[in-house]
């Protein structure tokens, strides 16, 4: 017996629009199966992963305020994804935001000026581009893979952070704890919803997938780094340059994660701590992804993933269960994303008499 | 009931009907093809011949009919099994992985995985049948005809009873077509049946047993085409008569507006052409042709005219004047410069955009953008327009690229850029696949071109072709250009001989030149 996938000729587009649907409901299903093994009654389990962190105003707030970077990322990283830009390091940018955003408001801590806040969008957004900078320029001038470039970019930015807040950003009447002085609340994002911790980070996230949208499906520069990404030997000959799409596509996924870092930093969190992301650049690949890379679907699967995330703590609190579970059912989701895409792709046939012979 | 019978065709289609969504490809074909027999299957683009093929391949399953494979009923599920019967076929569209060599290409697709040396059996079965490759060599290196040669001795290391070839002349040199068909002969001598798709009149009359002519998905006639005229074989074909190019004389005028001026250019892989000196000017209002055979410096002097590879001396290249050397191929589109690439699919147009967003691709300055954002009502308009104006085959502006055929898809691409009312127009192998109907009507729309005052360029592997339409014609042999000449003082005989490589001064052995036929001896 031989097992083999084949090439569907005309893959149907419904079933690509369906397959995170799919995927959803297969992760659905396996969560069914662990909880169960776990020895825990898997409907009570839903219930605590996925009813009760978004039973109330503050748990529909979180949810939303998690979604916002993880929405971020993902638009940022769409827009190079469709051009065959792979920048994996989103979260390595974000913390870099975080790092130039957060140290333009410990700078001018006693500031009260209103233009501190944008100033720190803006220095955060300039941190993440400078971070997704340099796989973009060695990719371009040396050639060097962007994958494994932003990739290990990730650890040296969460490292410099942390050296930072061990170092020389280290409140001087914080217990000697790894953590900056809290902003002012003037360099603090404005709340959105009262009794929540959702901010105004909220709209921006929705104001960036809409501009998204516009730049991927109605710009023509948009259109020119679509074509780059399906076919380079076509944009060669319209005259795309290859060099333009890599550092469009590197910068905006810098930019966008750059913000969602000091979204971070000035929002939930308030100062720079040795950890100002709980992975959100990573999980954001999973969001783009989920998303089909569109935008309408990037918001779908951004507050689907932050569900995920909220249900996890839940699941901490309520069923003991370690935070692993965030982890394993991000895995899982794209796991079967993933499968679901190769079948849309491939038939699977299943051969019984032997593949060779006369 | 006699007691010695005639043996059964070796294939039999009864009534195999195919229909799309769109379209009914195959409409209860009839065929059947003998032992031996070299059988055309003749028809215009969209008549349902590639689609029928398929079936026959095992691509494509058909709807209804039956297929008999010597007397016996048989489901070709798939290609492998098409093979195991027996059949091998040579795609229109190669079906080759670029980044791995010509060896490892035909290991792929061998079912029973070499016995032997492989490298061997492919310079032995290549050099046997006059078609010399290097099986060490990268595929991405090798020009379309090169390309084709590693599917046709692919298919005959499988020993076929029945091979199937996809119009396989368009890419051969004059001398390269009468070999294939030596080739073809010797084959069908040892009882292979050979389907041979084309509409390449001529050739079938010259090669072929039997012709099936489809028109519309439908039989429209079995003739013996050694007995039919070209102008007979046509009528059946698209049914009515062909239009003959009108070919003024050429009022050509000015300096030139596409200009090479001492153009050399080291190759940019291993097995590429450099480009030595290249001197050439065509005018405002002539047709410039190209001859040669592929792999001499066709690609990479198209790369360098087009702007996808960029030169460091500006003065190299001039368009309407302009040094434009270092210019990239959109900085060149701006100065006014259309190109039609010999790669369709992938190059020429985005498979899987439809046809208004490949539209775009090269006519974005047609106002169908405007201050950086994409009119999609423009470019449906002028998708449309190009669809009418050339009469494409295709579903409509939202139609991907890949759902056309080849020759619908070349209409497309050479009516988009020449509706962008280009001043100088490079076209490589502008009829390459295309039906006789189409390419009339494509030389017609670059003579019309000329006409109306644009210096055209035209690269093709077709003489046929450059002396239906060029006014001055020149070859490229082993990257040098030689003197262009006017097409009426010259002909084939003349150009043939220039092609081999004779007005290299010295000889066309005065300089080590890496020839994979001739390293291998083959020559």
């Amino acid at each position: 017996m031989r097992i083999a996938l084949v090439p569907r000729p005309e893959p149907s587009r419904l079933a690509g629009a369906l397959s995170p649907l799919v995927a959803v409901v297969a992760t659905l299903l396996i969560g069914f199966a662990l909880f169960t093994a776990l020895g825990k009654d898997p409907w009570q389990a839903f219930h605590v992963f996925f009813v009760k962190p978004v039973d109330s105003r503050y748990g529909v707030g979180e949810l939303l305020q998690k979604a916002a970077p993880l929405m971020l990322c993902a638009i940022g990283l769409a827009a190079g994804y469709r051009a065959n830009v792979w920048n994996i390091g989103a979260e390595g940018q974000l913390t870099m935001g975080a790092i130039a955003g957060g140290g333009v408001a410990l700078a001018f801590h006693d500031s009260a000026s209103p233009l501190l806040l944008p100033a720190m969008v803006v220095a955060g957004a300039a941190g993440g581009m400078a971070w997704a900078a340099i796989p973009a320029f060695l990719r371009t001038r040396f050639n060097a893979n962007e994958i494994l470039v932003s990739l290990m970019l990730v650890y040296i930015a969460t490292f410099t952070l942390s050296l930072l807040v061990h170092g020389p950003w280290r409140d001087p009447e914080g217990f000697n704890f790894p953590q900056s002085k809290m902003f002012e609340p003037v360099a603090l994002l404005p709340n959105l919803l009262p009794e929540t911790r959702l901010n105004v980070g909220f709209l921006v996230a929705l104001a960036a997938v809409a501009a998204g949208w516009v730049f991927m499906s109605k710009s023509l520069v948009g259109f020119q780094m679509r074509v780059a990404g399906l076919a380079p030997a076509a944009a060669n000959y319209a005259g795309i340059s290859a060099r333009r799409t890599i550092w469009l596509g590197m910068l905006i996924g810098g930019a966008c994660a750059g913000i969602a870092g000091i979204g971070e930093a000035a929002g939930p969190v308030g100062q720079l701590l040795p950890s100002i992301s709980p992975g959100y650049g990573f999980a954001a690949i999973i969001v783009a992804f989920v998303g089909r890379l569109h935008p309408l679907g990037i918001l779908l699967a951004s507050l689907l993933m932050s569900l995920l995330y909220l249900g996890g703590e839940s699941a901490q609190m309520g069923l003991a269960l370690p935070s692993a579970v965030t982890g394993l059912f991000q895995g899982t989701l794209l796991f079967f994303l993933l499968a679901a895409d190769v079948f849309i792709n491939y038939r699977l046939r299943i051969a019984r008499a032997p593949a060779r012979g006369k | 009931m006699a007691t010695m019978p005639d043996p059964p065709p070796r294939l039999s289609l009864s009534g195999v009907t195919k229909v799309y969504p769109s379209v009914v490809a195959n409409d209860g074909i009839d065929l059947d093809v003998l032992p031996g027999e070299i059988h055309a299957v003749l028809g215009e683009n969209g008549a349902g011949k590639s689609t029928l093929m398929k079936i026959i391949y095992g691509v494509v399953r058909p709807d209804a009919g039956t297929i008999r494979w010597n007397g016996k009923l048989v489901a070709i599920g798939n290609p492998a099994r098409a093979r195991r019967l027996g059949i091998g076929m040579v795609f229109q569209h190669f079906s080759l992985f670029e980044t791995l060599t010509v060896a490892e290409n035909i290991v792929l697709a061998l079912d029973a995985a070499g016995e032997g040396d492989l490298p061997a059996r492919i310079r032995e079965v290549s050099t046997r049948y006059g078609l010399p490759l290097d099986p060490d060599r990268h595929v991405h290196t090798m020009s379309v005809g090169e390309r084709q040669r590693v599917e046709i001795v692919r298919c005959l290391l499988q020993d076929p009873r029945l091979l199937i070839m996809d119009e396989p002349t368009s890419v051969l040199t004059p001398q390269a077509v009468e070999k294939l068909f030596e080739t073809l002969r010797t084959l069908a001598g040892e009882g292979c049946s050979i389907l041979y798709i084309s509409h390449k009149l001529d050739e079938i009359r010259a090669l072929c047993h039997r012709a099936t002519v489809l028109r519309a998905g439908r039989v429209t006639g079995t003739c013996d085409p050694r007995h039919e005229s070209a102008t007979s074989l046509a009528r059946m074909m698209i049914g009515g008569d062909l239009p003959l190019p009108e070919h003024r004389p050429a009022q050509a005028k000015g300096d030139g507006a596409l200009v090479v001026k001492n153009l050399s250019l080291p190759a940019d892989d291993p097995f590429g052409t450099a480009l030595h000196q290249v001197n050439l000017s065509v005018r405002a209002g002539e047709i410039v042709g190209i001859a040669g055979v592929s792999g001499n410096g066709q690609r990479e002097l198209l790369a360098a005219l087009s702007g996808e590879r960029t030169i460091d001396d500006a003065a190299a290249i001039a368009i309407d004047g302009r040094p434009a050397g270092n210019l990239d191929a959109a900085e060149r589109r701006a100065l006014g410069l259309g190109f039609v690439p010999e790669e369709r699919l992938g190059r020429g147009a985005v498979p899987e955009m439809s046809l208004a967003e490949n539209a775009l691709l090269t006519a974005h300055r047609q106002g169908l953008a405007r201050r950086g954002f994409v009119r999609f009502g423009a470019a449906r308009d002028f998708a449309l327009a190009t669809i009418a104006d050339y009469r494409v085959k295709a579903g409509g502006a939202d139609a991907a690229a890949r759902s056309l055929s080849g020759g619908n898809l070349q209409k497309f691409i050479v009516g988009r850029e020449l509706r962008q009312r280009p001043r100088v127009l490079v076209a490589a192998q502008p009829t390459w696949g295309v039906d006789v109907g189409a390419a009339a009507q494509i030389r017609q729309a670059l003579i019309n071109l000329r006409d109306a005052g644009v210096a055209v360029l035209v690269i093709s592997e077709e003489l046929d072709e450059l002396f239906e339409i060029c006014d001055r014609l020149a070859v490229i042999a082993q990257g040098r250009l030689s003197e262009p000449r006017r097409a009426a003082d010259t002909n084939a005989g003349e150009i043939g001989l220039l092609m081999s490589g004779s007005f290299i001064a010295g000889g066309a052995h005065s300089e080590r030149h890496f020839s994979p036929a001739g390293a291998l001896g083959l020559d």
